[in-house]
């Protein structure tokens, strides 16, 4: 339960004036994103850990980044709250700060928000080795720029973070899933669309092809008017979807890179007849497939979305290009928190 | 520097060639209306006022003002409560009245892409035949613009449950000052690279020109229902608050009135409240019929055991507007009873409710000025207004203090100087109480990084380092915080 502020601000002021690449490093649960061998000096982060402030009236947490999200779900449980976006890989070891700077979320992101919704601000160290504020600890706050949201997805390429504060939720009564057999995609995410517009209930709704599975949570009353609204028979399914968010279900397992595509919900198909698994109520859609990258990456830009590859292939860029104007302003915004460039180069893209 | 209006002025001719002559506005009486913003006690008269009706239009504005070094100001419905929106004195005024066309609604995938001059409001009645709405509502939501939402992260009424303007829009397109247009975020529920979008949202227009915004909307909730608590201690108010939200309850409304505030909206729209109260809460629940029954029960029981001297439940729409009106009304309710008042903005944790509450009224003694308060209790945004007449010398500046010391108070609590207002003018100097040197340093460079000679919004949100020192010197005495008596957080 240690504070390291000091000394990782000292390795970063360190670092900057000798201009090394730093590697930022706290569980390694994410570590298959990105490249395989990135450079630069180790910094691990798992000594700087703790909780700071968790006063379950104010559903408000903050706790040092190095913290084990495990220990936190742990502490939330007693208070039956939660993390609202249901990070993954808690069981695997998994740090507050590398769920934050990968921004990876679960079933109940298309419903309740990813990890940049529910952070309220955050202290890091920027590439200088200075420690800034930004946000704070309350619900509303609209003073100075909001740095700490676009820490989410850097990879740690904009500041090595030291405290995030969640805005966390309350642990539903229930939680149960439906099941509903489909086999036309469209009519799939038609009927997702419709019933996600007629209940609040929802957290969580894939596709596999064959089924819908519809994730319920709520109080036995909106359960129930969740259960009218769609049909079936109530399943105790918590295994599928902790598997589904830990990517370890059968689906994961076959031949081909894993492709992470995030579009408009009611896209049509990203796929050619590969396997695929919808996610986010259509949102998200996972493509096990060795087509070439280029084919799958015009298909969901001309869609609006774009894919990540999932699979460590070094031939492979693990995140989508961005365009010219884009990757502009993407470095002016890098070089404004991190001018030496020594923050995780290359782990997001070459050029940050 | 000629001035304001001045038909010698160069720049008149330089935007003459760029713009038609109706979206040019140099007389001084014509630019009058835009001397200031909902921060009245502010104002600056612009040099120019531009109203460019296309996208290419504010490009070669941007260009214009490159060229010659000249400021600029976004404007949308100037509703502002911070001063954001004032004028610069050797800049013009870009006013996006002009570009308010919502341009598509996708019911289907429940978005629509409008015009930064669109008014809050009216994106919701546009969309209302599909079911659907816009959810932040900031008070001024019948006027106000969706860029200006942007600009400021606009909350509202409705934000504890669904969230801020961060949390409903999906993507903006930008003019940067390089004049070249770029899109932040996406119809999908993320995009490649930095999450810029989020960077924008409460930026102040300091980063660049929104063009073009697709916001997210939400299906209506089935049924919404209204209670109405009394309480005779404000602290045993707060607790209510802070039990029902602990017991899992996220109500999609959450708001709490004090005995002055309660006593003049009453007088003014006779909403029904008791006014012997001195607090009241009004707890809005919605969702589908069974759940909001549900939630109803518990959340009577908690209130009950909190204390409650009353508890009401509107019994149909009309009454539940009612209970509604007199929270809505509270502003210019103070209007009828003070000759002028000064909205403060700031957010604690909600357990800090108590004893903010108790200093304020301190406070009030101590600069001898009335004070009421409203709050956005769910979320702990506390509004009190400082009532003065500015006609009274001195009156204004004692208002003024008197705001400072509770700001200072905030973020000593442990919360922020401004929770949904922005900071703007305003508040520009108590920004140096919440960051240190090195946070504001790092704000600094953020904007040079997106604006390299300052022209958006000069001297506005984020105060310079010299600022900073020269207010710090004169703030702290000999070394003392604020309300050294207040445990810190």
């Amino acid at each position: 339960m240690a504070d390291k502020s000091a000394e990782i601000a000292s390795r970063v002021a360190s670092a900057y004036r000798a201009k090394t690449p730093l590697n930022i490093h706290a569980g390694g649960t994410k570590s298959f994103l990105g490249p395989e061998y990135p450079g630069g000096d180790p910094l691990d982060v798992t000594g700087h850990r703790g909780i700071i402030d968790y006063d379950p009236a104010e559903l408000v947490l903050v706790a040092r980044c190095g913290t084990r999200l495990e220990s936190i779900e742990d502490e939330l449980l007693k208070n039956r709250q939660m993390l609202g976006f249901e990070p993954p890989f808690v069981q695997d070891g998994a740090t507050l700060g590398g769920a934050v700077a990968a921004g990876l979320a679960g079933p109940r992101r298309a419903f309740a928000g990813a990890a940049r919704d529910f952070m309220l601000g955050a202290k890091f160290v920027n590439g200088k080795g200075e420690i800034i504020t930004t946000g704070g600890k309350v619900i509303k706050n609209v003073a100075g720029f909001d740095l700490f949201r676009p820490m989410a997805r850097s990879m740690g390429t904009l500041g090595v973070l030291l405290t995030v504060s969640l805005r966390l939720l309350p642990l539903p009564e229930q939680e149960k899933t439906l099941l509903h057999e489909e086999k036309e995609e469209q009519t799939a995410l038609e009927k997702i669309n419709h019933w996600s517009s007629r209940t609040q209930s929802i957290s969580g709704a894939t596709w596999d092809g064959h089924i819908i599975r519809i994730r319920l949570s709520g109080s036995a009353a909106s359960m129930e008017h969740g259960r009218t609204l769609i049909g079936g028979e109530w399943l105790e399914d918590e295994q599928y979807w902790r598997a589904l968010n830990n990517l370890q279900l059968d689906f994961f397992q076959q031949p081909g890179r894993l492709w992470r595509i995030s579009v408009p919900p009611m896209s049509g198909p990203v796929h050619d007849g590969q396997p695929q698994l919808l996610d986010w109520g259509g949102a998200q859609r996972w493509l096990k497939t060795d087509q070439p990258p280029d084919i799958i990456r015009a298909r969901a830009t001309a869609l609006g979305g774009h894919a990540e590859c999932y699979s460590r292939d070094s031939t492979v860029d693990t995140f989508h290009p961005l365009s010219r104007e884009q990757l502009v302003f993407n470095q002016k915004f890098k070089a404004a928190l991190d001018p030496a460039g020594i923050l995780n180069p290359g782990r997001l893209y070459r050029e940050l | 520097m000629p001035n304001p209006g001045s038909t010698n002025d160069p720049l008149i001719a330089k935007f003459q060639a760029v713009l038609p002559e109706h979206c040019i506005v140099s007389d001084p009486v014509s630019m009058k209306p835009y001397e200031c913003d909902g921060l009245s006690a502010y104002r600056q008269m612009p040099r120019l006022v531009l109203l460019p009706e296309t996208v290419q239009q504010i490009q070669l504005i941007i260009k214009i003002c490159q060229q010659t070094a000249t400021p600029i100001v976004p404007r949308g419905a100037g509703t502002s409560l911070c001063g954001g929106a004032m004028p610069h004195e050797n800049g013009v005024l870009l006013s996006t009245a002009r570009l308010n066309k919502i341009l598509h609604v996708d019911p289907v995938n429940r978005t629509a892409k409008v015009q930064p001059g669109v008014r809050n409001l009216a994106i919701s009645q546009a969309v209302q035949k599909h079911g659907l709405y816009y959810a932040p509502d900031p008070s001024s939501q019948i006027a106000c613009t969706i860029g200006g939402n942007v600009a400021e992260n606009a909350g509202g009424v409705h934000c504890l449950k669904y969230g801020l303007t961060v949390h409903n829009i999906l993507q903006v397109k930008l003019v940067t000052m390089d004049g070249e247009i770029t899109t932040l975020g996406s119809h999908a529920p993320d995009a490649p690279g930095y999450d810029l979008l989020a960077l924008m949202m409460g930026s102040e227009g300091m980063l660049g020109l929104v063009v073009e915004v697709v916001v997210k909307l939400l299906p209506r909730p089935e049924t919404a229902r209204v209670l109405m608590a009394a309480f005779d201690q404000v602290e045993a108010a707060g607790n209510a608050v802070a039990s029902v939200i602990a017991n899992g309850i996220i109500p999609g409304g959450f708001e709490m009135m004090d005995g002055a505030a309660i006593q003049a909206a009453e007088d003014f729209v006779h909403a029904g409240y008791p006014t012997d109260a001195s607090a009241i809460l009004l707890c809005e629940l919605d969702g589908c019929e069974q759940e909001v029954l549900s939630q109803v029960a518990k959340v009577r029981e908690i209130l009950a055991a909190a204390g409650a001297t009353e508890i009401r439940l509107a019994g149909n729409e009309s009454e539940a507007q009612r209970f509604w009106s007199g929270r809505k009304n509270a502003f210019p309710a103070m209007g009828r009873i003070s000759p002028d008042y000064y909205c403060m903005d700031g957010t604690i944790p909600r357990k800090m409710l108590g004893p903010v509450l108790t200093r304020i009224t301190q406070l009030s003694e101590k600069y001898g000025l009335r004070v009421a308060n409203v709050f956005h209790a769910g979320d702990g945004n506390l509004h009190p207004l400082i009532m003065y007449d500015a006609n009274k010398a001195g009156e204004l500046e004692r208002a003024e203090n008197f705001g400072g010391e509770i700001l200072d108070l905030c973020v000593a609590v442990g919360g922020t100087i401004t929770g949904e207002h922005g900071v703007g003018v305003e508040k520009i100097d108590r920004m140096c109480v919440q960051f240190d040197e090195a946070s504001i340093a790092q704000f600094l460079q953020v904007r040079k990084a997106f604006d390299a000679n300052g022209l958006l919004n000069p001297d506005k949100a984020i105060p310079s380092l010299a600022r900073c020192a020269e207010f710090n010197a004169m703030h702290v005495h000999n070394g003392e915080l604020p309300h050294p008596e207040l445990e810190r957080f």
